[in-house]
């Protein structure tokens, strides 16, 4: 048993391995923007009530805000600077751009890893709470625009993007549907 | 925030031994860590149980589920075993929080997440419920969103969870661990009524880690459906919301279940209307005796009347889709 | 190059009108982009407020040595040992005492910061931030707001000022049909989703700063008075912005904080406010009850209406929330009367948020028009066109360019407002009431005085300098679109730069006249530049300013218009409202780039949609503090609660104003509540006359 408040760990960030002397009290977020270097991931609340903070943790979202970075170590996160591979943005953050997906950005990098990870959460099969009927037995619902909604739900935006947010989530679902 | 320690458990045993005195279990953290960053929680030491072998959902020996504590509520809502005999456990899951919060919750903690009262959560208001004895700001004070059942003088801090008024709704059971061997506690006695000592709220004993959640063969029935309303249409904690469930068979209600959230400082069995529901004439009438027989003993604080009817709506409503639909 | 003279006519040339995505956007998709707290800085250390948790009354003691020796922390500021202020300094209405933090021991409102600790981490700073022992000797306070307080003045007459056209009494005493009644609106909070974050330190004698602010320019000649400085000696940056909507207008607690600190300390400081912060600490929208008297004959033509708003303020500075700009600009009536009325209480002061005034003063009076379309039993639409002016209804000025009939028009034909039934609750869908309700609307719009700078480069390039902000707007990409234009090259051509004080005087993004402001200084120095010979071996600057253009712009009633159209489901068994559908028609200038500004015009929809159903800020009626500080207490409109808002345009130019633009920053949100507020009643039967159109409100036994 210890009791060191402080913790060397290593966290494995969009690929690349970062070892980290953090307090305990450090969370993923502010790990991740003071100790990697990676501001994408935003600090809107701190509570868990915004969604700006969103990453992926071994492929799930996540707020990295209620995460301690003591206790993602092990796991693989991804943050919105590691979703464009290569320089090659995704078929999402490219429709972003394009639809006008955000205006002031701030919720912006909350919002791609969001959708990235409920994209992945409905191609398993998971319904939401506007499914109207959640029997595994049933065909998995289709991806339209309430759907999106509800799933998308965690990550607030105050500009007021939404729809073009929606329509930027579902043209990329459409394009990946197209791509397989 | 405190400073505290940290330590990853493999074992039960190695949870139990470091679980001791100052010590708070670590599962999502989406209600804990929160709370530490408002001051309301303080542990010397974080335990987490998150890499516990209690991950999961499986069959029961007599033909339930048992839903492992370290559960996501993610992977509860999505299990088939919940969605095809429990689909009102895999909706009150559904309408908590958010995709992200789903992923990290585990069902152990979602059970004992705190009242999101303003007061609790502002170190420097009074709350008997954080700080025995400093008063109740919210039944003088702000109280939209407080209980109408089951409160005190000493506190009307309602219950946040949505899962566990479906978990109520059928017959769950907590299983737990302490240093001393395990014990299970039924749903209906797990949470403590609130009295004069709203800062005690779980039949746990001290040092108890949750390990499972387990429903019984004989909750599941042919229809359940849980609803909630709030204060915008997603991502906000339950203005009022209703778990229930339906047997009717030859134009009678053969069993029925029903539970209520936001209403109280526990998920709220109401009983009440279950029995004036059993075996009687599946009609509307009925269904409406059994919303008042709910509600019955509510007892609304000076601006929350309005939940009262909110409450027998809802119930009524759920009741009548159900119905509806067993007819069909 | 020759002298451009179709911008003078209004037809478009090359980059204006042309839909194109954002310049930061891949910046922005890739997490690259950096907004305030985002600046590396090396040797940084991190400031964390403390916020009185007491009403009013004094700081008996602050034990400050209880934490200096906290590890990391650096020190404590509080009003024993802060710098001295300027108590001149002031924003828009004149010295405003919200600025003068740590000067004293008195305790004006809740939320009043009263000590920076400062650490090595911001870990550091919070928690030794917590531990500061703060006492108070407490003395009652008043938060309670009511319209009829005793201590209830007349509002400032800087702008809407009271006004008489007519006698009110005796054309309401000759009317056909008279609404009288109260509409109120809860205090409101921006909720901009980056929390406000400065970071300050010195270069030798220059203050340096990178700030989340509106006006970089305005904030740094506010903070220079604060701290007795030359206007020289402060720059402050702002490269991205998380959003406004008002709240990031003034010079904020944090920079004020982060300066002071940084001067006591010697090492540069970051003040970062938490989301209870920004909500206790941040100017909101006051709470408001606003009267509305409105007449009307048989025909339908308005003979009076008498608007009384009633807000609250700080006696810490003048605010006015300008609730009877409508009312003074959308109808014909034969006598008008305004009383804006304000009460001092014991809270932060208010400032304008997203729609100021208008916002709040559009739900009243539109709700009211709709209670007389229903008394008179016309149309809602035929009685706004029945009351078309000829000009300004108060000010007899005529309109520079008035399209609300074109708005109103267009979006009845779409939203398809011919078929609809107006007798109220008469749609049902399964379990579910239908409605739909609309309003007019209007937002003032012009120019305020601006520089702007641009320099030919000699590879061909221009390089545009202007001390904008885009806090989500689009400036950078709607201003380059100008400036190509202007300059008759391609936006290829143009590299912008922005959001720095020491790029000149400009008027801040807000009061819907960031870019029309900014544009017109761009388009002035570009005729400069191309009256100047071009140098292929230096580059060559031209520099305008418009203050003195301004002066010479005919008086005219200069407002952009618009009509919304919504359509609403409710469930009296639970209160559930929710909006189905939202249109909305603009008249607002000519549009420079159609993506960014429909992206605008949806999201001023949205947040008036969630003014509308969620939004409220509570106070504990015996603290007088906030209870709902935080996104989970304080619910602005999420995802689930959005429909595929539609905005469209109507054509329209603003005469006389190069471009021909109007505001578009404001009028979004403008409408939107009354427009909602009426489909409920037209669904339900009942009128919603205070906001939010919370669930028991709506509510049936």
């Amino acid at each position: 048993m210890t009791d060191r408040t402080h913790s060397d760990i290593s966290l494995r960030v969009n690929d690349a391995t970062h070892r980290l002397s953090v307090d305990n009290r450090t969370t993923l977020l502010d790990a991740l923007r003071e100790g990697v270097g990676h501001t994408g991931p935003k600090k809107g609340c701190d509570h868990g009530q915004c969604g700006a903070c969103t990453v992926l943790t071994d492929g799930r979202r996540v707020v990295s805000c209620l995460t301690l970075a003591v206790a993602a170590e092990g796991a693989e996160i991804t943050t919105v600077e590691g979703l464009a591979g290569d320089g090659e943005l995704l078929a999402i953050q490219e429709a972003f751009i394009r639809l006008d997906g955000f205006q002031c950005g701030y919720c912006t990098s909350g919002q791609l890893c969001s959708a990235v990870g409920m994209l992945a959460e409905h191609e398993a099969g998971w319904p939401s709470a506007v499914t109207a009927d959640v029997s595994p037995d049933r065909p998995a619902p289709e991806l339209d625009a309430t759907e999106v909604r509800e799933r998308m739900s965690g990550n607030l935006c105050r500009c007021g993007a939404y729809p073009s947010i929606v329509r930027a989530v579902l043209e990329s679902a459409a394009r990946e549907e197209v791509a397989r | 925030m405190r400073e505290f320690a940290y330590q990853r458990a493999r074992r039960v045993r190695e949870a139990l031994v470091a679980g001791g005195d100052g010590a708070r279990y670590l599962g999502g953290g989406t209600n804990l860590v929160d709370l530490m960053k408002n001051g309301v929680e303080a542990p010397a030491r974080l335990v987490d149980v998150r890499f516990l072998p209690l991950d999961g959902v499986r069959d029961a020996p007599d033909g339930g589920l048992v839903i492992g504590a370290t559960t996501t509520n993610a992977d509860a809502a999505a299990d088939p075993g919940v969605r095809r005999r429990f689909p009102a456990l895999s909706q009150a899951v559904l309408a908590g929080a958010s995709g992200q919060l789903r992923n990290m919750a585990t069902v152990g903690g979602n059970l004992l997440q705190r009242t999101r009262c303003a007061y609790f959560t502002d170190s420097s208001a009074p709350c008997n419920k954080r700080a025995p004895g400093s008063g109740c700001a919210a039944i003088v004070g702000e109280h939209h969103n407080h209980a109408v059942l089951g409160w005190s003088g000493h506190c009307a801090a309602t219950h946040p969870s949505d899962m566990a008024v479906a978990l109520a709704a059928f017959d769950a059971v907590v299983h737990y661990e302490t240093l001393d061997g395990a014990g299970e506690i039924p749903l209906s006695e797990f949470y403590l009524p609130v009295g004069d000592t709203p800062q005690r709220e779980t039949a746990l004993p001290p040092g108890a880690l949750i390990t499972a959640v387990s429903l019984p063969k004989s909750a599941v029935l042919p229809r359940s459906r849980y609803r909630k309303v709030r204060e915008r249409a997603s991502y906000a904690f339950a203005t009022v919301s209703v778990a229930a469930a339906l047997d009717v068979h030859n134009g009678l209600f053969r069993d029925a279940r029903i539970a209520l959230g936001g209403v109280a400082s526990r998920p709220w069995r109401a009983r009440a209307g279950e029995d004036v529901l059993r075996d009687g004439p599946a009609t509307v009438e009925r269904i409406r005796a059994a919303a008042d027989a709910a509600l019955a003993a509510a007892e609304p604080l000076r601006d929350n009347g309005y939940k009262v009817t909110l409450a027998r709506n809802l119930v009524t409503a759920v009741l009548t889709d159900l119905a509806e639909e067993a007819r069909r | 190059m020759t002298r451009q003279t179709v911008l003078e006519s209004g037809l478009p040339t090359g980059a204006v009108g042309v839909a194109r995505p954002r310049l930061e956007g891949r910046a922005k998709v890739t997490g690259a982009a950096r907004y305030a707290a985002d600046e590396p800085m090396r040797d940084l250390a991190h400031g964390w407020i403390v916020l009185s948790t007491v009403s009013r009354g004094r700081i008996r003691d602050i034990d400050a040595a209880a934490v200096l020796g906290m590890p990391g922390v650096l020190g404590v500021l509080d009003h024993r040992n802060a710098p001295r202020l300027n108590p001149e300094a002031g924003h828009f209405f004149g010295p405003d005492g919200g600025l003068q933090l740590l000067q004293n021991d008195v305790i004006p409102h809740a939320g009043r910061p009263v000590a920076l600790v400062v650490a090595e981490t911001p870990e550091q700073a919070r928690a030794a931030a917590e531990a500061l022992p703060v006492t108070y000797d407490e003395q009652p306070h008043d938060t309670d707001f009511s319209a009829g307080h005793p201590a209830a003045r007349p509002a400032m007459a800087l702008f809407d000022g009271p006004v008489d056209v007519g006698d009110v009494d005796v054309e309401l005493a000759a009317s056909a049909a008279v609404v009288d009644q109260r509409y109120r609106t809860p205090e409101e909070h921006c909720s901009a989703m980056e929390p406000h974050s400065a970071t300050a330190w010195w270069e030798g004698e220059r203050l340096q700063a990178v700030d989340t602010n509106q006006g970089p320019f305005f904030v740094a000649g506010v903070l220079a008075t604060l701290f007795s400085l030359k206007f020289e000696q402060v720059r402050i940056r702002c490269e991205h912005l998380g959003g406004g909507f008002g709240s990031k207008g003034l010079c904020g607690p944090q920079l004020v904080l982060a300066v002071m600190a940084t001067t006591l300390l010697g090492r540069p400081v970051r003040v970062t406010l938490t989301r209870d912060q920004v909500f206790l600490a941040t100017a909101m929208r006051p709470v408001i009850e606003q009267r509305v008297r409105i007449g009307a004959g048989a025909d339908g033509r308005l003979r009076a209406i008498h608007h009384e708003p009633t807000f609250a303020l700080s006696p810490l500075a003048e605010y006015i929330e300008g609730c009877t700009e409508l009312t003074k600009t959308l109808y014909a009536a034969r006598a008008i009367r305004t009383r804006p009325t304000v009460v001092p209480l014991d809270i932060l002061p208010p400032y304008s948020m997203r729609g100021p005034g208008a916002a709040p003063g559009s739900f009243a009076l539109e709700s009211a028009v709709d209670e007389l379309a229903e008394r008179l039993g016309i149309d809602p639409l035929e009685l706004r066109l029945r009351n078309e002016p000829t000009a300004g209804p108060v000010s007899g000025l005529p309109f520079s360019n008035r399209n609300l009939v074109g708005c109103l028009r267009a979006g009845a034909r779409r939203f398809g407002w011919a078929a609809r039934d107006h007798r109220p609750r008469m749609r049902r869908e399964g379990h579910l009431l239908t409605g739909t309700g609309l309003a007019a609307t209007s937002f003032s719009t012009g120019a305020f005085p601006s520089s702007a700078s641009i320099t030919a480069e000699t590879d061909g390039t221009f390089t545009v300098c202007i001390g904008a902000a885009d806090i989500g707007t689009g400036a950078r990409t709607a201003l380059t679109a100008v400036a190509a234009d202007a300059l008759e090259v391609g936006t290829d051509r143009i590299m912008i730069r922005i959001a720095d004080s020491d790029l000149g005087p400009a008027w801040p993004a807000g009061g819907s006249r960031g870019t029309t402001s900014w544009s017109w200084a761009i388009t002035e120095a570009a005729s400069r530049l191309r009256d100047q010979l071009p140098d292929p071996a230096r580059p060559v600057t031209a520099t305008a300013d418009t203050t003195q253009l301004l002066g010479e712009l005919p008086s005219r009633e200069r407002h952009a218009f618009s009509a919304v159209f919504a359509e609403v489901t409710v469930d009296p068994a639970t209160g559930e409202v929710r909006v189905r559908r939202l249109l909305g028609m603009f008249a607002i200038g000519r549009v420079i780039n159609p993506l960014t500004a429909r992206s605008q015009l949806v999201g001023g929809m949205i947040g008036g949609l969630s003014m509308a159903l969620h939004e409220e800020g509570i106070r504990d009626r015996n603290s007088g503090r906030h209870v709902n500080a935080d996104f989970a207490g304080y619910h602005i409109a999420a995802h689930a609660d959005v429909p595929d808002v539609e905005a469209d345009f109507v054509p329209d130019h603003e005469p006389g104003i190069p471009v021909g633009v109007k505001g578009a920053g404001e009028i979004g949100n403008v409408g939107t509540a009354a427009a909602i507020a009426n489909a409920v009643w037209h669904a339900t039967g009942r009128r919603q006359r205070t906001l939010p159109i919370r669930l028991d409100r709506v509510l049936e036994d």
